[in-house]
Parts: structure tokens; sequence; C-alpha cells
């Protein structure tokens, strides 16, 4: 298939997915979101229990072979059976002897979905019922689930209504209608499976090696029933679920439910150490006593029910060979809460069937899906992670997830050279533009975004022709149909005059040494060198302002090495880190500090460096940088006098201002001193809500995502519809949002810095 | 436990949307009949504390799908979360307190401790015991139909009996520890 007819599919995929589960989605994910915020927010030690969490599940991970065993005593003791499977046909097998064509009820469990269970047991004449509410309105609708904790995030209620309504023949008169009645409804439906249920069939959350309790987080109480009705429990779990012990549970009850929907705490958090003491409830007697006669509450507490059976099956299934590698051994931490799906932009707008996999959805899919069902699978959504970072600070167990899509994203250009697919006939072209080091046969459009650097260098010689011939129609058309730009969007538009060649022409510094209270480089990163020049000059004339003696120097005007990696163009973004610091340490060592306009830039020397480079240099180049804002709030703190900066007041009626963090600056924090700053000023400040403007870099230049980064968006057009005057920071925040409002939005350097 | 974690219980539970009714011992069983709606099950509860005639112990399965009501005791309570913690045990609790729409709780205001890293470490030695329990935090809950509703699965209201000694509603400092385990 063609390359341009493969992205007109997928772009129509996702507009059939916009159409028809975007809203359900969006205002579900974003809802949980909110939660999140607002219940974090009630925890005092909240990045401790993380990074308590997080510790507990290196160190699990570090020694799952040891602690299977200790788990497999612990079960054996009790008077269980556990069994490790090798891949989904021992699991199912093993479950299917087990169940031997019964009726089993199961409470929500992915890693049965990622087992294909229920087709396995039906074969075999087993009825199996779904008692999760969600994933019961899927299994009656025959689809997959969108999301890993709400599996049926969307559908509307309205939708679930029709479907109840036509499944069971109702009539309009009594059909459920309300969410209240539909679950009514449900309950009534599934307690009659349950009271018929041979086998209960549960996932685990977690499994304590020391007891071998498994804890279930739920909030419906289905898998209370399910695992206390019938008297046999199979608990069906990834071997990644371990952990060493009951009290190492702590810090994951507290945190899982606040980090997926935003409730402090589910309903319940069953802690079961099977066979457990509950008596069956069998309603096959239903009128002979469940206990015995006289039994009083904490009779037998500690003893197995005689009548119980329990069957544990831990599953490999790729996750042994995940452990074995070093850059996506952290997916194994992952507990499977949403947080990442429900922070991602793309994810909000479109959800899990088109942001997934064949069992997994979000951010983190991307490991899960490349360990337990191969590469191919994850490359079908693995472009729908921008890196835009936000999944960072959400993941309870302080997951990489970026870098996770990063890596798998360069082993896929990699695997795509390994079989000759995607070298488009432009590929030469491209080729000459952008030598590197990647695999001869990556995605030409991936190779040209990767290489803005190159392309850049180009555009600022050439401008204006450069800008005239990009725009022009017969070209906007060829770079469409083969690379894959969409024709909606405006092509950055290269200055002629560079921001090196500015500063050199203005005569250099203007502050001297002697009266210098520091010394600063500002980083013409690519966009800021070639593009956005006035925020750059914006940036020299406020800091000279402040006392600092300002250079721009030529040999710092290298890329960072951002553009390709967000390409996964892993080695190539490495030899750019490498050239970046050579350029950046001798600044730094000489006492200079250097400043940063472009979030993704800065986030790169501050998060992904200690992964291109040894990890000495990565630090000296993250301590020596700092964003703009931050250090204008720095020296604001410091004592420097504000008063040669443009203040609301000189702004005239421009005080209000409506601004929008970038991404990555907000995953590192980077929002609260532009803010500061702009209020010392006297403007009063609108922060957006949205986790990311869905531009993302290159994404939404990309024919196939460009509705998408456009809905993604959506937010902040109706928060600053309205507004008069818009800073970004970022720049392709920029460009989104002069897409989405019309109008173009400044960076807020330029609002406070002197007149020229 | 003080009386700021006691309030602290009450305010979270509430948060939870469970109710909580702080009575003497002798108040207990009176304070059960008025909580239950008929027709109520219970497991015979531990530390001398009798159920109304109202509630008939020994439930059969038909028992329990048709009761409103279930009456258990709880082995902890939480104050940072509101939760109760409901042991497994061969009576059935587990089943008492999950199929009737209404769940009565009776926990004895010595066994509240403040956050989950004091609950989890108590359960420790029992689990490791062969002790099987649920935190229990509110009525059972879904969002899966369009929209929260409270009642899923399990009970749409929790009434939980706060058992406080006279030298406890005074405000006096007992220690958690004092009457631990006296259940076993």
């Amino acid at each position: 298939m063609s390359k341009s007819k493969s992205r007109a599919e997928t772009a129509a995929r996702i507009r059939h997915l916009l159409d028809t589960e975007g809203d359900a989605v969006a205002e579900n994910t974003r809802g949980f979101n909110r939660g999140r915020y607002e219940s974090v927010r009630e925890l005092d030690d909240y990045e401790s229990l993380k990074s308590a969490a997080r510790a507990i599940k290196e160190d699990a991970i570090e020694r799952i072979p040891e602690l299977i065993d200790e788990l497999r005593e612990s079960v054996e003791a009790n008077g269980g059976h556990l069994y490790v499977a090798a891949d989904p046909a021992e699991a199912n097998a093993y479950v299917r002897e087990v169940v031997d064509g019964g009726n089993v009820v199961k409470s929500k469990s992915m890693t049965t979905e990622e087992l294909d269970l229920n087709d396995a047991l039906e074969a075999d004449g087993a009825a199996v019922t779904e008692t999760d509410l969600g994933e019961w309105v899927l299994q009656l609708a025959d689809e997959t689930p969108s999301h890993i904790v709400g599996p049926a995030v969307h559908k509307s209620r309205e939708g679930i209504a029709d479907l109840f309504a036509e499944t069971f023949g109702l009539d309009d008169d009594d059909r459920p209608e309300t969410a209240e009645e539909l679950t009514r409804f449900a309950r009534e439906k599934l307690l009659a499976d349950i009271r018929e249920a041979e086998v209960g069939v549960t996932g685990a959350n977690f499994l304590a090696a020391d007891s071998g309790t498994l804890a279930l987080v739920t909030s419906e109480g289905n898998a209370r029933k399910t695992a206390v009705v019938p008297d046999t429990h199979v608990a069906v779990a990834g071997v990644e679920k371990v952990i060493p012990t009951v009290e190492d549970l702590a810090p994951f009850v507290e945190l899982i439910g606040r980090s997926g929907t935003g409730q402090d705490i589910t309903s319940y958090v069953s802690l079961l150490t099977p066979p457990v003491s509950s008596p069956p409830v069998d309603f096959g007697e239903a009128d002979s006593p469940v206990a015995e006669r006289g039994a009083a509450g904490g009779d037998g507490a500690t003893d197995p029910h005689p009548d119980r059976e329990f069957h544990l099956v831990l599953v490999d299934n790729g996750r042994l060979d995940l452990r074995e590698d070093d850059d996506l051994r952290e997916t194994l931490y992952c507990i499977r809460c949403g947080a990442c799906s429900n922070s991602c932009g793309n994810f909000q707008s479109v959800g899990g069937h088109a942001f997934g996999g064949e069992t997994y959805s979000g951010g983190i899919a991307t490991g899960w899906e490349a360990g337990v069902e191969g590469l191919d699978t994850a490359a079908e959504f693995n472009d729908l992670c921008t890196g835009c970072s936000r999944c960072v600070p959400a993941c309870p167990v302080e997951i990489d997830i970026p870098w996770i899509n990063t890596v798998v994203r360069d082993r896929i250009n990699r695997g795509d050279a390994a079989d000759g697919e995607g070298s488009g006939s432009v590929g030469f072209l491209v080729d000459g533009l952008t030598p590197d080091e990647e695999p001869a046969g990556l995605d030409p459009a991936k190779r040209l975004f990767g290489n803005f650097e190159t392309l850049a260098k180009l555009g600022s010689a050439t401008a204006p022709l450069s800008n005239l011939v990009a725009n022009a129609r017969p070209v906007r058309g060829a770079m469409d149909r083969w690379l894959g730009i969409t024709r909606e969007r405006d092509l950055p538009a290269f200055e002629r005059e560079t921001l090196v060649d500015w500063f050199d022409a203005r005569g250099g510094p203007r502050v001297s040494e002697g009266l210098a209270r520091r010394e600063a480089v500002v980083y013409p990163d690519v966009y800021t060198n070639h593009v956005a020049v006035d925020r750059g000059r914006a940036a020299v004339r406020t800091l000279e302002a402040l006392g600092v003696r300002v250079t721009v120097p030529e040999s710092t005007a290298v890329g960072s090495g951002r553009a390709p990696l967000s390409q996964g163009m892993v080695e190539t973004a490495r030899r750019k880190a490498e050239r970046c610091r050579d350029a950046l340490l001798p600044e730094v060592d000489a006492g200079r500090d250097v400043v940063v306009i472009e979030p993704s830039d800065l986030a790169a020397f501050e998060r992904e460096y200690e992964r291109l480079l040894p990890a000495d240099d990565a630090e000296r180049v993250a301590d020596g940088c700092f964003e703009v804002l931050e250090y204008v709030y720095g020296l604001l703190e410091n004592g420097a006098d504000p008063g040669g900066l443009t203040t609301a007041e000189d702004a005239g009626g421009r005080a209000r201002v409506a601004y929008h963090p970038h991404c990555q600056g907000k995953t590192l924090d980077l929002e609260p001193y532009t803010v500061a700053v702009l209020e010392r000023l006297g403007y009063e400040v609108d922060t957006s809500e949205t986790e990311c403007c869905g531009m993302a870099g290159s994404f939404g230049y990309k024919s196939e995502y460009y509705e998408l980064s456009m809905d993604v968006g959506e937010p902040l057009s109706e928060q600053f519809g309205d507004a008069e005057r818009v800073l970004a920071s970022g720049t392709s925040c920029r460009e989104q949002l002069d897409a989405l409002l019309g109008s173009p939005a400044e960076h807020p350097i330029e609002a406070i810095a002197p007149g020229e | 436990m003080s009386a700021d974690m006691l309030s602290a219980f009450v305010d979270s539970a509430e948060r939870h949307h469970a109710t909580v009714h702080r009575v003497a011992p002798e108040e207990v069983t009176a304070t059960i009949a008025r909580l239950v709606e008929a027709p109520a099950v219970g497991v015979a509860l531990p530390w001398g504390l009798d159920l109304p005639e109202a509630v008939a112990t020994d439930p059969t399965p038909a028992d329990l799908d048709a009761a409103e009501t279930g009456v258990t005791a709880a082995r902890l309570a939480i104050a940072d979360y509101g939760s109760v913690v409901l042991e497994s045990d061969a009576a059935g609790s587990e089943a008492v307190s999950l199929f009737p729409e209404r769940h009565v709780a009776v926990v004895r205001a010595g066994d509240v401790v403040p956050g989950m890293r004091e609950a989890i470490e108590r359960l420790g030695d029992r689990l490791r015991d062969g002790a099987s329990a649920v935190l229990a935090t509110g009525p059972s809950a879904t969002a899966d139909m369009g929209d929260l509703v409270i009642g899923a699965h399990g009970p749409r209201a929790v009434e939980i009996v706060l058992v406080e000694e006279a030298e406890e509603m005074d405000g006096h400092d007992s220690g958690p520890d004092s009457e631990e385990d006296s259940r076993e």
C-alpha cells in the first residue's frame, strides 16, 4: 500500500472515531484527569508515595523469579494452586481444565483480555459473563475496551440504553434510560448469572508474595461477588503483579484510585488470601444456611473454607523478556491506573480504539503491546504519542512513558528499513538534504522533520525565496502527497537574518563585564534562530535591561536533538546531543548561564539528555540551563530592577493576557515562573487548563493527524476564544493557537521585553 | 485514638456517602434496630455486643437475596479515608456485608487507625496467617452507565456504628492497642 493511501486510511479511521466516540471519551477522560489533580492535591506526601511505589516495583521486577517462588510457597501453604503460563495458550488451557465447560462469572481483568480467555472458554461451551458493568456492556455490544480502567468510556448513556433495549427486546415503556435505571437493570440481570456460576474469574492488581494475598481494586462490588459466591476462584495476573510483602501494598492503595479516576480510594480494596474463609453462597441450596448454624463474626477467619478451590495463573507472555530490556523494563512497573491515558491530549480526543493495540491503550500501551504482541502492533498507534510528557508527572510509578514511545518508534523505524518498506519516491531528495545515521528506508517525512535543523539553515540562507517556494500550491500538493505534510497548515517562515546574525550586526554584548549582574548565553535554538527571531531578540533585550551581559555565540547555534528524538531517530538525536553538549559546556564552565527560550529544547536538556549522554555531562548541561522566564524570575527575586521592562500599564489596555504554557514546560514545572513574572509586572493572567495544544512539533503538520491535532486544541479555542491577547511559550503552541484562534500568539518574553 | 482522629473518621466517611453513628456500648443494639430496614440479616457481633431481634442470623442464600439490610462487625476503621475493614470469616460476614442494599457496620472507636499505612501494618500478620479483608469505603458505585451511580452490585447505603467507651466519649485517649484482638 502506498504511504499516501495508508495516510488517508488512518485519517479516515481517526475521523470516524472522533465523530462516534470522541465526545464520550473526552468527557470521561477529562473528568478523570481533573479528579486526579484535585485528589492528589489532598495528599501531603504525594511525591514520596510515588517514589516509594516506584522503589517497590523496581525491587520486585528485579526479583521476579525469587518472588514467584515465595508466592508459590504462600499460595500452596494456604491450600491453593499456582501455575505459571508461558503464553496465552498455556494459560487458557489451564483455566479451561479448571472450568470444564461450567458457568463462569468474571470481574474486570485486562490480562484475560490479553489472553482472549473468554473465547477459549466459550469454545468449550462455557457460559462466560462479565460482571463489571462496563465490561458487560462491551460483551453485549461485542466491542473491545477503549480504556484500561473505564473499558466503556467511549459509550454514551443513550448508546447503552439503546443497546440494552435491543439486546433484551425491551418495549419503550419498560426500557431503562437513566444511569440509575441502567445500573439497576444490569445488577439484576448479572445477579442471575452470579447465582448460577460455578467458577469466578478475577484479575489481581497486586499479589503479595509473603502471604499469597491478592488485592482487587474495585468500586462496584462485582469482584467481591465473583470471588466469593462460587466455590472455585481462578485469578489471572501477569507475573509483574507480584510485590514482596503485604505492607508494600500501602502506597499503591493510596495512589491507584487517585491516579486513575481521581477517587482518593475506590469503594472496595479486597485483600483476599485464597482459598478464603468465607463460605460459598450456593444458590442451588437456596434454603440452607450459608454458614454453620451459630457461627459468629470472626470465626475461622484464618482458615480456608473446606469447600473452596483456588487457582492462581501467572502469565509471562513476553514479560520476562521485557524485564531484560533496559529501555522497556519500566513498562512492568505499570499498575494499570489509566493516568497516562487521561492526561494525554490525543487520548482525550480519540480514546483507546485509536490510541491502543490489541489489548492495552494509552501511552504505556506502546510498551505493553511491544512486549506482549510485538513491534508491529505497537507500530499501529505509536505515532499518537507526541512526547508531550504530560503523563510523566501523572504516573504513580514515575515511568518515563515518552521515552518508551521514543525507543519503540526508533525500533519501528529500523524494522521498516529491514523489510524495505517506507522508502517513498522522494526519499532520495530528503536523503540529500538530511545526511544522518538513521536507516536508509526511514519514512521520508520523519527524516524531514527529524532533520529540521538542516532545513532551517537552508531556509534562512535562501529566504524569502524558500518560503515562497515552499508555500507554492504545486509544492504543497507534492509535500502532502509524498511527505504527508498537510496543506491546511502554514509552514514556518524562515527569517533571512538569524538571531545570531542580528546579535553580531548589533555589535555584540551591550552590558559591560564590570557592570554585569550575571553573564548569560541566550541559546539560539533552531526555531528561535531561524523562524521566531523576534522572541530571541526580546529575550536579549529583557536580560540586558535586568543587568545581564548577554551573548549569542554562533558556536551554540546547534540543535538540541529534540527534532530527531520526536521522530524516534535516537542515534541522530544522540549525535546532536553530543554536539550541543560540546557547544554549551564551555559556556557553563566559563560561568555563563544558558538561557533557553524553547521549552521542548529545555526538556531535552533536563529530561532526555540523561538517556543520550554520560550521566555527568547530562547533569552539568541540565544544571547550567534555565528557561527564560524562570531566569527572569530568579533575577527579579535577587533584586534586579524591573524598571526597564514593559509592564501591563505600559501595554495600555492589554493587561489581561491568556497564557498557554507549553506541555513539556508544564512537566518541568515552569509555568509558575512565567505567571509570577507577568503578575509582578501587573498583568492579569488567565492560564489554560488543557494539557497540550495538540500541535506537538511535527504532529499537527502530518496530514493523517491534522484533524485530531485540531480537535485536541478545541478546549483552548473554548477557553481563549474571546481573549484579546494570547501568550504561548512554545513555537508549535504558537502555530496551533494561530490556527485555532486566527490571530498570532506572542511569547511571554515579547510581552515584557523593553521596546526596540 | 484521639477525639480528633474520630472526628476525622466521621468526616471522611461522610464525604464517601456513609453515615457514622457514635454511640456507647449499651446503645449499640437499639441503634442497630433503628438503622435496619426489614428484612435484615446479620452475623453475631463479638465484644459482648448483641444484635437486635429484627436481625436474623444464619442466613440462607435466599435470605441474603431478599434482605434489605446486612449487619456485620468491622475489624478496623481508617480515619483518613472513612473506610471500614471487613474481615472475611466462616460465618459469612463477606456475603452479609455485600448482598443487601444497606450495610450496617459496627466498629469500636479503639480500632480506628489514622491512615492507610497503619491499617495495612495492622493487617500484615493477619493476612500472613491466612485472613482476608476488604477495605470498604462508602457504598458501591459505578460510573460505567454514563454518570456516577451510588449503589452497583453491592450496598447503596452504609451506616457505621462507632462504639465508644465512656472515657472515649469524654475524649480520653485509651490507646489504640488496649483492646486489640479481643475478638479472637
